[in-house]
């Protein structure tokens, strides 16, 4: 290979290095915006345009919440049973190792469970057969249950109370 | 971490650019590898440049419809690495053929494999919208993977280099046990984000530690019976450690207890004890490991260190800059195009290239883990950090391997080495971690504790008037 020839190879080469690193900094530059936690927290409030464009960045005010104390089974065979809640999460289920053991044919072993978050409580459906749903809507995710909002696990409907 | 409020952005454009420069370094990789040595835009560079920017860009629209919110960065690394490895192992193919004409080549079956591969990704992608389907088979996919691992010891396996991991299929061979740790990570999510609660509040507390009950001890023994069958019948550590260090961190993030990790931890010491007083094997990996640059450990026919040592000679000679792409003798090194593929890149691409790559494993697993802190289900979360854990271990055992600072274990570097199965099961990692990450990502379809006071709703999402509701409302 001819002097001119090795010299452009080496060259190459090194643009290598250096392109394999432009790719390492653009990925890392791609992700900035995750590492700084969000533009809103380092401004403080969204700025009136950034509402107009996007109306959901505005958070309403925290409603007071009133602390939730005991559930109540207000349907199905066991109406009127209560549980005190404390700082574990719950497992509702017909399996004997459920904190609330559901005698209801329509309800799985492992259905559900209750477990705290911050200063709420979320429900979580367990891959039930019958699925739960919060008032009326069926669970796709871990939603927040507020105080007096029904939880229905087959024909047992359970509600926080404070 | 999770709610953090920012306007929901797709960033799919991003993906481009980056997949763009990603194609470009696997292209470039592929040309600086074949120069000076055959005719530089030969068929195998047409076929490689291709193959790879056809399948990539196929995801990407795919991405583009079926998961707009996932997250931009993983696909590009992964084509970047994919193409490197595809370009490393053409490089070695030339190398050898100048010295053996009969040689068949690796890379064109490995060009192929890579299309299958991504092709089965895009396959999942369209066919599993959400990965909290999968959440239904968590019992069909243990069953699964007892069928994967107790494969190769049926008459269907086989034998090669003491290791008996792989089955013979139609046209080549395949390694059940790549698909394997996806179908047990599977299970472990499924199995865990139902049980946690239970594996949590049960059990006797002594001094800090919180013990387990027996009974639910049970799993892990089972994933431990299953690392020490692999070790014994199938004769290979590296899967055996992958599939228990899988086990330990997917239950120590379900249950965030330190006593799980130290009881696994001191079932690791039995095992490795027992494994070191009855296997020549692995005691000769150790041996190997510790006196790797005495002669007569050099030498010794089976399980000698001259692989290892070979390696390091390699990455020395590479030094921080590397001698360049095609430059170097990388194919002096046995099994250098797939176990010991990271020492071939070390002495080419030199420190600064092979951190580079090493930056891509990292980018790319903390994506993953990325995704299981921002999905809100329980199940996708176990599963997003379990399969990026794999990746993660995977890469610490083989370049932990080669840089001498654990022993050697026959591992895969994921995406780069020379092997169908390992390839096909990495892609479909990426598909199930891009669809996590867009469950993570995807803004919330309506404000959840507006709605949910709203009419209840049928199943046809019509309303419905239930005489429970209106007594409960009352």
């Amino acid at each position: 290979m001819s002097e001119a020839g090795e010299l452009t190879v080496t060259l190459l080469r090194f643009g290598f290095l250096i392109l394999l690193w432009v790719l390492v900094l653009s990925t890392v530059g791609a992700l900035r915006r995750d590492l700084v936690v969000g533009r809103r927290n380092k401004v403080g409030t969204p700025t009136a345009r950034e509402i107009r464009k996007n109306p959901n960045l505005v958070e309403e005010p925290a409603p007071v919440r009133t602390p939730v104390r005991r559930l109540v089974v207000t349907e199905g065979p066991l109406t009127g049973t209560s549980v005190e809640l404390a700082a574990s999460p719950i497992l509702l289920g017909r399996a004997q190792e459920a904190t609330l053991v559901l005698e209801d044919d329509y309800a799985s072993g492992r259905h559900a469970r209750l477990f705290p978050q911050g200063s709420r409580w979320f429900i979580e459906d367990l891959g039930s057969t019958n699925g739960t749903y919060l008032a009326g809507a069926q669970l796709t995710r871990a939603l927040p249950v507020e105080p007096g909002v029904p939880v229905r696990i087959g024909k047992t409907v359970i509600e926080l109370r404070p | 971490m999770s709610d953090v409020l920012t306007a929901p952005r797709s960033r799919r454009t991003v993906e481009f650019f980056l997949l763009l420069l990603a194609l470009a370094v696997a292209v470039c990789a592929n040309y600086l590898a074949g120069i000076g040595r055959e005719e530089a835009l030969g068929d195998y560079f047409w076929s490689q440049a291709i193959t790879l920017s056809a399948m990539s860009l196929l995801i990407h629209l795919i991405l583009r419809f079926r998961a707009k919110y996932a997250d931009p960065v993983i696909l590009p690394i992964v084509v970047a690495l994919n193409g490197i490895g595809l370009a490393m192992i053409h490089r070695l193919d030339l190398s050898a053929a100048q010295i053996n004409p009969d040689f068949t080549p690796v890379a064109p079956q490995q060009v192929l494999w890579t299309a299958v591969a991504i092709g089965a990704a895009a396959v999942l992608l369209i066919l599993l919208r959400d990965h909290r389907i999968l959440r239904r088979f968590t019992y069909i996919s243990l069953i699964v993977s007892a069928i994967l691992l107790l494969l190769p010891l049926t008459p269907l396996g086989l034998e090669i280099n003491g290791a008996r991991i792989w089955i013979s299929v139609g046209f080549g061979t395949f390694q059940p046990g790549e698909i394997a740790k996806i179908t047990l990570a599977v299970f472990f999510a499924g199995y865990l984000s139902t049980n946690r609660d239970l594996i949590l509040l049960a059990g006797k507390k002594i001094g800090p530690l919180q013990l387990p009950r027996f009974r639910d001890l049970a799993p892990m023994g089972a994933a431990w019976l299953v690392s020490i069958g692999v070790l014994i019948f199938q004769r290979d550590l590296g899967s055996s450690i992958l599939f228990f260090g899988l086990f330990m961190v997917m239950i120590y993030i379900a249950t965030s207890r330190v006593s799980w990790v130290l009881i696994g931890l001191a079932m690791i010491a039995v095992g490795v004890f027992v494994a070191l007083e009855l296997f020549s094997h692995v005691a000769l990996r150790f041996d190997s490991w510790i006196n790797a640059f005495a002669p007569e450990v050099y030498d010794r026919a089976p399980g000698g260190s001259a692989q290892v040592v070979q390696g390091l000679f390699g990455l020395a000679n590479g030094g921080l800059m590397g001698t360049g792409l095609g430059a170097g003798r990388p194919d002096l090194v046995t099994y250098s195009n797939s176990d010991m593929i990271i020492a071939a890149l070390g002495e080419e691409l030199g420190l600064i290239g092979v951190v580079a790559i090493v930056m891509l494993y990292v980018l790319l697993v903390s994506r993953g883990i990325r995704a299981a802190l921002g999905t809100k289900d329980g199940f996708g979360k176990l599963l997003a950090c379990g399969l990026s854990f794999t990746i993660a271990l995977q890469c610490f055992v083989v370049i932990g391997g080669i840089t001498r600072l654990i022993p050697l274990t026959g591992l895969t570097t994921p995406f780069m080495s020379a092997g169908g199965s390992s390839l096909l099961a990495n892609w479909l990692i990426v598909a199930l971690i891009l669809l996590i990450s867009e469950t993570a990502r995807r803004p919330a379809p309506t404000t959840p504790m507006k709605d949910s006071f709203l009419e209840p709703l049928g199943v046809n999402g019509k309303p419905v008037k239930k005489k429970s509701t209106k007594e409960v409302s009352r």
